[in-house]
């Protein structure tokens, strides 16, 4: 039986505990001490974080990322559950792959590894995936993504809302209008012009979500957007939340960070899907990341061997890491903005995630019993972000940046994987 | 830095009008006879030359001077930053039989004569080749020799000699910087 | 100068410098030699993944007469073609000695990745990379122009010269080049074309732009008209509705020859589609310095040839 002190902990409130842990859950929260004692005064404790937007890339793409490789990042982030994307390969489109992912998860041990299902037979956009088979699998998956792809046939996006309506499921669309991006390489604007790349148009994103909104209202269901990236997608989906469409959404660490301007050398290592958009959309994702109008962060970790991104620009793969440089850009947006709360960082990036995958045991309020997932960060350091961390892939965008806050400790059911913000097995 | 005037405007004067009177002498007139100028100051020469001649004898521009940039023959292209290249003009168009005589300031370690030849040769094939330099200073590195000299002026290799031409500069004047 | 990637990369003074040098490389090309020794011992790669025989030969022929190796390196039929990759074909090429990479790629961008990315020490020509620049054709263009309306050229400009572009901006690598270098030189530019191959970004950078060839006539006073290239596959992309309709629209025709100013001067990098973007009557017209143009290409990378090769490391 594991028991310790987070001692002095400052909490999303405002107000300063102690943190006993013992067996796995929440002891106590208050004045007492227990077991071995970490002094955590400046530290802010959180809810575990809770990623509904990973590729980990095992079965298949193994070169790239593992699960365990990919669980350790998520961990090194503040991560105790992560949720797996089902473009591997073989797909996780059957019950079996999503659990064989589900153990590979489990025997890591890092995070909660909760697979992502499939909307269609290999992503394929032609027909349903066993949908209600990986939803009663050992792997209880709830949230099924085709992400990478765009379900863009109408009629499939119709019947797949409403058919994962009778477990509760959700749809997280990846909105790419597939005929208005065909060999599209980055945002479509004056960058691209200048660049002679083709352009990525808002309306591609915007259209998409607009439809499915208004299908997810017809069928009564709700539905997912995964890394809304434009201005004018915020407004969709700010109309669509006030006309009551039971719609939530997700903005990604990168786009809330930089720009299409980053193209401009021709480095690939910013050729990400959706890319990068204009200073003006950075400023419309943070205010509705705040105002609530956008939900969640996810971060859409994908990374690539270092052959796929050392190459001239359109042959290079889409997707930069992002599980370890999350949580520091959260803190930029809501905290050291001044403009929001840490509750509202607690809600982006832990508790509203885990409601909208209905993921067990996690993004829990830090109360006595309650299981003991739990983040401490240092908002006041500075780090230097070089190299891909604990990922297999070093594909990452911030490098050479400096950004806030650094994780201290992640505690993931009652034991540490990251102590003094290194792996603790 | 210690600096000299060898050379005044009357001297250099002299010097070219010896230069033109030689030159005629040994070609026993202006026919066949070309003047090429090596930019930038064997061109100011050549012209001056060229005047002298023109006063003496009755001689075609068009068919008796011209310039020769040899920029692109040089054998130091590598060390040093990338040259402009200076305006090359064969008169006539060809070089074919004709008596050429290349005309340049200071003749020093030879190398720019030798590019001159070098140069030469790809427009044609003259009947022969002459020299004239308004100063020679000696240290040469290539079996070269001027035909035609202003003035012999032994020097030592750190010293730098400077030709001043009003056509390009303020005055009339050879200095040596040392 | 280590690299020519882009039109931008010249400042008018450097800009000037080239042609200049170009003006003098063309008494070489007119001489019973047509040889300089300058370039001897260093090797040439050209380097072409997308077919254009037109600027291989031309930089080839350039290599030639500046007395450097050449080898063409043609993406097709070799390792390229079974997927080795960008960096590992230039990589190879340099283990052979290359000094100068001359590049055509399908993708934009391409030669400053060989360029910047630290895959290679050697100089890099873009010679077109995808939708993106082509450097070396709008400073020929250039030439062609300069020649055309100086009596003598040397160290001219072309100051207040108002040149209309007229065709496929949006995926055109040679407007962007000589939207640049034009408006780097002086010249006033037009951009003309279909409102679907016209993006913003580029007519904001002109000096007007129009959908109709008939207005850019009437309204910009034009002293020279480019032509580009129709590419087919823009008709099968639904960018303009046909052939007949482009031509109708957009094509330069002895009718609308007849309207531009009687020196007008017309440019076409090539090859041309005659009847469509321009007929037998614009194109063999006295007007015409297409056949300027490929005689110009020779001269303009020679000289550029020059400038990145013949200087020593002081710059490097």
């Amino acid at each position: 039986m594991t028991r310790f002190t987070l001692k002095g902990l400052t909490l999303a409130d405002g107000s300063v505990a102690n943190i006993v842990v013992s067996d796995g859950r929440i002891q106590s929260i208050g004045s007492d001490v227990a077991g071995e004692e970490f002094d955590c005064s400046g530290l802010v404790g959180l809810p575990g974080f809770v990623d509904l937007h990973t590729h980990l890339r095992e079965p298949g793409f193994e070169q790239s990322e593992t699960i365990l490789t990919g669980s350790r990042a998520a961990a090194l982030g503040g991560y105790t559950a992560v949720h797996a994307m089902a473009n591997t390969h073989p797909v996780q489109d059957t019950a079996g792959v999503v659990e064989q992912v589900k153990t590979l998860g489990d025997e890591a041990g890092y995070v909660q590894v909760q697979p992502i299902g499939a909307v269609t037979v290999g992503l394929e956009g032609k027909q349903l995936a066993e949908l209600g088979a990986m939803a009663g699998s050992k792997a209880q998956v709830k949230v099924f993504s085709d992400d990478g792809k765009c379900v863009s046939d109408p009629l499939l996006m119709r019947r797949a809302l409403a058919y994962v309506k009778s477990f509760g499921g959700v749809i997280a669309q990846h909105a790419q209008e597939p005929r208005l991006t065909e060999n599209a390489q980055m945002n479509e604007g004056p960058v691209a012009t200048e660049l002679g790349l083709a352009g990525w148009p808002a309306v591609a994103e915007e259209s998409i979500i607009a439809r499915d909104v208004l299908l997810a209202e017809a069928t009564g269901s709700r539905i997912h957007i995964c890394h809304l990236s434009t201005a004018g997608s915020v407004e969709i989906v700010r109309w669509a939340k006030a006309r009551g469409i039971s719609v939530t959404a997700e903005v990604t660490p990168h786009h809330l960070l930089l720009t299409d301007e980053l193209a401009r050398g021709y480095d690939p290592i910013y050729k990400v899907n959706p890319p990068l958009r204009t200073s003006k959309d950075i400023q419309a994702l943070r205010a509705a990341l705040i105002d609530g109008t956008i939900d969640i962060i996810a971060t859409d970790h994908a990374p690539h061997p270092a052959e796929a991104k050392d190459c001239e620009w359109a042959a290079a793969a889409f997707g930069m890491l992002g599980l370890e440089t999350a949580a520091s850009i959260a803190q930029d947006v809501l905290i050291d903005s001044g403009l929001s709360t840490w509750a509202r960082f607690a809600e982006v990036m832990s508790q509203t995630p885990a409601r909208i995958s209905g993921i067990a045991g996690q993004g829990l309020e830090l109360v006595a019993g309650n299981r003991a997932n739990i983040a401490v960060i240092d908002p006041k350091a500075k780090r230097l972000i070089q190299g891909g961390g604990a990922s297999k892939s070093s594909n990452q965008p911030f490098g050479g940046m400096t950004l806030p806050g650094a994780v201290i400790h992640t505690v993931f059911r009652g034991e540490f994987t990251v102590k003094n913000s290194k792996l603790a097995k | 830095m210690v600096s000299r005037t060898v050379l005044g405007t009357s001297d250099i004067d002299r010097a070219v009008t010896r230069i033109a009177h030689e030159i005629l002498e040994s070609n026993h007139g202006t026919s066949n006879l070309v003047l090429l100028g090596i930019p930038t100051r064997g061109v100011i020469l050549a012209n001056r030359i060229f005047e002298v001649i023109s006063k003496n004898e009755t001689v075609d521009i068009e068919q008796c001077l011209g310039q020769l940039d040899i920029t692109m023959y040089r054998d130091d292209l590598n060390q040093q930053p990338t040259r402009s290249v200076g305006h090359t003009h064969i008169p006539g168009g060809s070089l074919d039989g004709k008596i050429v005589v290349l005309v340049d300031d200071v003749l020093f370690s030879g190398r720019t004569i030798r590019a001159a030849l070098d140069a030469i040769n790809d427009f044609g094939r003259p009947k022969a080749v002459r020299l004239a330099v308004l100063i020679d200073r000696g240290h040469r590195e290539l079996p070269i020799r001027a035909d035609f000299v202003g003035k012999n002026l032994p020097t030592s290799r750190d010293e730098r000699i400077r030709v001043h031409l009003t056509e390009s500069d303020a005055d009339n004047e050879v200095v040596i910087e040392g | 100068m280590k690299h020519l990637l882009s039109a931008a990369d010249l400042d008018r003074h450097s800009a000037i410098e080239l042609l200049d040098i170009a003006s003098e490389m063309s008494g070489v090309n007119e001489r019973e030699i047509k040889k300089l020794p300058t370039l001897r011992g260093k090797t040439v790669v050209n380097l072409f993944f997308e077919d254009s025989t037109r600027t291989r030969i031309s930089f080839e022929v350039a290599a030639k007469r500046l007395s450097a190796d050449v080898i063409n390196f043609s993406a097709k039929g070799s390792s390229v073609s079974k997927g080795e990759s960008l960096k590992d074909t230039a990589q190879t090429l340099e283990a052979m000695g290359a000094d100068a990479v001359v590049v055509r790629h399908h993708a934009s961008g391409a030669a400053h990745a060989l360029a910047n990315r630290g895959w290679i020490s050697a100089s890099v020509v873009n010679a077109g990379d995808g939708t993106h620049e082509h450097p070396s054709q709008a400073l020929l263009d250039a030439y062609s122009l300069r020649e055309a309306i100086h009596a003598s050229p040397a160290g001219q400009s072309l100051e207040g010269l108002k040149v209309a572009i007229v065709g496929d901006i949006a995926h055109s690598r040679v407007a962007r080049s000589n939207l640049t270098l034009l408006k780097t030189l002086g010249a006033k530019v037009y951009l003309v074309g279909p409102a679907t191959l016209l993006p913003g970004a580029l007519t904001a950078q002109a000096d007007g732009f129009s959908y109709s060839l008939d207005d850019a006539i009437e309204d910009f006073d034009l002293d020279a008209v480019m032509m580009l290239r129709v590419q087919l596959e823009r008709m099968t992309a639904s960018f303009f509705p046909s052939e007949r309709e482009y031509a109708r629209i957009w094509g330069l025709n002895g009718d609308r020859l007849s309207r531009l100013k009687s020196d007008a001067l017309i440019l076409h990098p090539g090859p041309m589609n005659r009847g469509l973007e321009i007929d037998a009557k614009a194109s063999d017209s006295k007007n015409s310095l297409v056949l300027r143009q490929v005689a110009n290409g020779v001269n303009m990378r020679m000289a550029v040839l020059y400038k990145l090769l013949a200087g020593g490391s002081i710059n490097d």
